[in-house]
């Protein structure tokens, strides 16, 4: 009988030798899901790699050409990195409504991204970005654009005996802005009916030069919504544009029926929601003027 | 202790680590949460078991500076870090300002949520020491009450706020 182990390498090669060496290896990061998964007897690996000690996982680097953010930076963390919160907003407030005080002190970006829930709040706000997701394995370095790193519930673009080392963001060009807003029936500490990530960059005559719309929770991965761009390409967010959002948001919608909300229920309130996030990213885009 | 027990015979783990300033050494398993390891290997049962999945907040401890729910940390994680309990904060027969004021406003029935208010709200004023009441309504969103008693425990928090800013 063999003993769940623990392992805590401090290099990217250690890690992925220890995953390579035992099958169903699992990865650990602020464990607010992993360990949650094992107590409830969900998984029952043989042995966990904690990857907090490997330093590329931990830090943040802010570049004139590049953001990368280490995979086991806590919501907390990326909170107090003044920085990053003005470069990207919306992602952060999007890290810091994963839940309590004490889940934030623990639970970290990458995390959030492999676990790989439908409704997980970070992931529409780290498409939205336009982010990277790079991936370490036996083969080397590679890197995933975000909307295509999710697969389905519970299964994300990692091969085996790969992990998340970091996420690479743009740095976001003059007059842009991000957000991310997530509607639940409670007013804190509940899962997303709906979560909508959207980033938006402006020309100097106000009209929309990029964009990219995010959603959560209303499929079975966050998705990434070609319409709702086309939508606002070109656009100066009027009320016409923001029918269109609204509409290309509803369409791409394919939610489950639960008792947070009905499929009728959660379409509608993509709509609304996806309009009102875009607002605020259009607002920070019009006071960043670089 | 998390998961099946029975895989965890051959695992065993030596952990030093400081806890309320003292340096503290233990073994345990995998399988074992930074919770099981206060409470039945070091008998420091202050911290309570409440879920067990991180929603209750009653096994609240301060790790590093942060707070987190101790049965979602593994105790071989701790390796080299510093915890603190609520068994830390009284200094010799004087009261925490916060639990004194528990005390004073009545802010507890039961109990079982007590020691993880008192740490979650021990972390949540180092960092925002003049808080509003919503603010510190969220500060305190990962803690549960089973008693309800919620109004009279923010009423504590405040006021010993306040008593800590004036005692700076
Ligand atoms: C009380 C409570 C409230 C919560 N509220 C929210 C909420 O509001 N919104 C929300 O989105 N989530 C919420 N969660 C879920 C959870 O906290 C988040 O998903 C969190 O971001 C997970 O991060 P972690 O570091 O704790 O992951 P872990 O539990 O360590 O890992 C999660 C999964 O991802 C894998 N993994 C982790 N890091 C990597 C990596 N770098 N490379 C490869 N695989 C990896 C692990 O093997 C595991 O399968 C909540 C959880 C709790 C307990």
């Amino acid at each position: 009988m063999a003993g769940l182990r623990y392992e805590a390498p401090n290099t990217v090669d250690a890690a992925i030798g220890l995953l390579s060496e035992v099958a169903g290896a699992k990865v650990l990061a602020g464990g607010t899901d992993l360990l949650v998964q094992i107590r409830e007897e969900m998984i029952d690996p043989d042995l966990i790699v904690d990857i907090k000690r490997i330093d590329e996982t931990r830090r943040i680097e802010i570049t004139p050409d590049y953001v990368k953010i280490g995979a086991a930076m806590t919501g907390a963390e990326l909170g107090e990195n003044e920085e990053l919160a003005a470069m990207w907003p919306g992602v952060i407030e999007a890290v810091e409504l994963i839940g309590s005080w004490q889940v934030q002190g623990r639970a970290t970006i990458g995390g959030n991204l492999c676990n790989a829930s439908p409704a997980a709040d970070s992931v529409p706000a780290i498409i939205a970005s336009g982010a990277k997701i790079v991936v370490a394995g036996p083969q080397g370095v590679r890197e995933i654009p975000a909307e295509e790193f999710p697969k389905a519930p519970g299964r994300t673009a990692l091969e085996a005996n790969e992990f998340v080392v970091s996420l690479v963001l743009p740095v976001p060009p003059k007059r842009s802005g991000d957000a991310y807003l997530r509607f639940i029936p409670r007013t804190e500490m509940d899962i997303a009916v709906v979560g909508a990530g959207v980033s938006v960059s402006l020309n100097e005559d106000g009209t929309c030069a990029s964009a990219r719309v995010a959603l959560g929770a209303v499929a079975p991965t966050a998705l990434l919504v070609k319409d709702a761009i086309d939508a606002l390409l070109g656009s100066k967010l009027d009320d016409v544009t923001l029918e269109k959002l609204d509409k290309a948001a509803r369409d791409a919608c394919n939610p489950i029926d639960d008792k947070r909300g009905t499929i009728e229920y959660r379409t509608k309130v993509a709509g609304v929601l996806v309009r009102r996030t875009a607002a605020i990213a259009w607002e920070r885009a019009q006071k960043q003027n670089g | 202790m998390l998961g099946r027990g029975h895989k965890n015979k051959m695992a065993k783990h030596s952990v030093t680590t400081t806890i309320n300033g003292d340096e503290t050494e233990f073994n345990c398993d995998t399988h074992n949460t930074l919770m099981d390891v206060l409470r039945s290997e070091l008998h420091m049962t202050g911290t309570k078991n409440g879920c067990g999945t991180g929603d209750c907040g009653a096994c609240t401890v301060i790790m590093n500076g942060r707070s987190v729910n101790s049965c979602l940390v593994l105790g071989v994680e701790v390796d080299g870090a510093e915890i603190e309990t609520v068994e830390g904060m009284a200094q010799g027969g004087t009261l925490h300002p916060l639990q004194q004021k528990f005390l004073d406003h009545a802010a507890l029935q039961c109990g079982i949520c007590t020691p993880g208010i008192i740490t979650q709200a021990k972390a949540f004023l180092e960092k925002n020491p003049d808080p509003t009441e919503t603010e510190l309504r969220f500060g305190l969103a990962g803690n549960l009450c089973r008693c309800t008693g919620y109004d009279k425990i923010i009423r504590a928090v405040l006021d010993a706020a306040a008593e800590m800013r004036a005692n700076k």
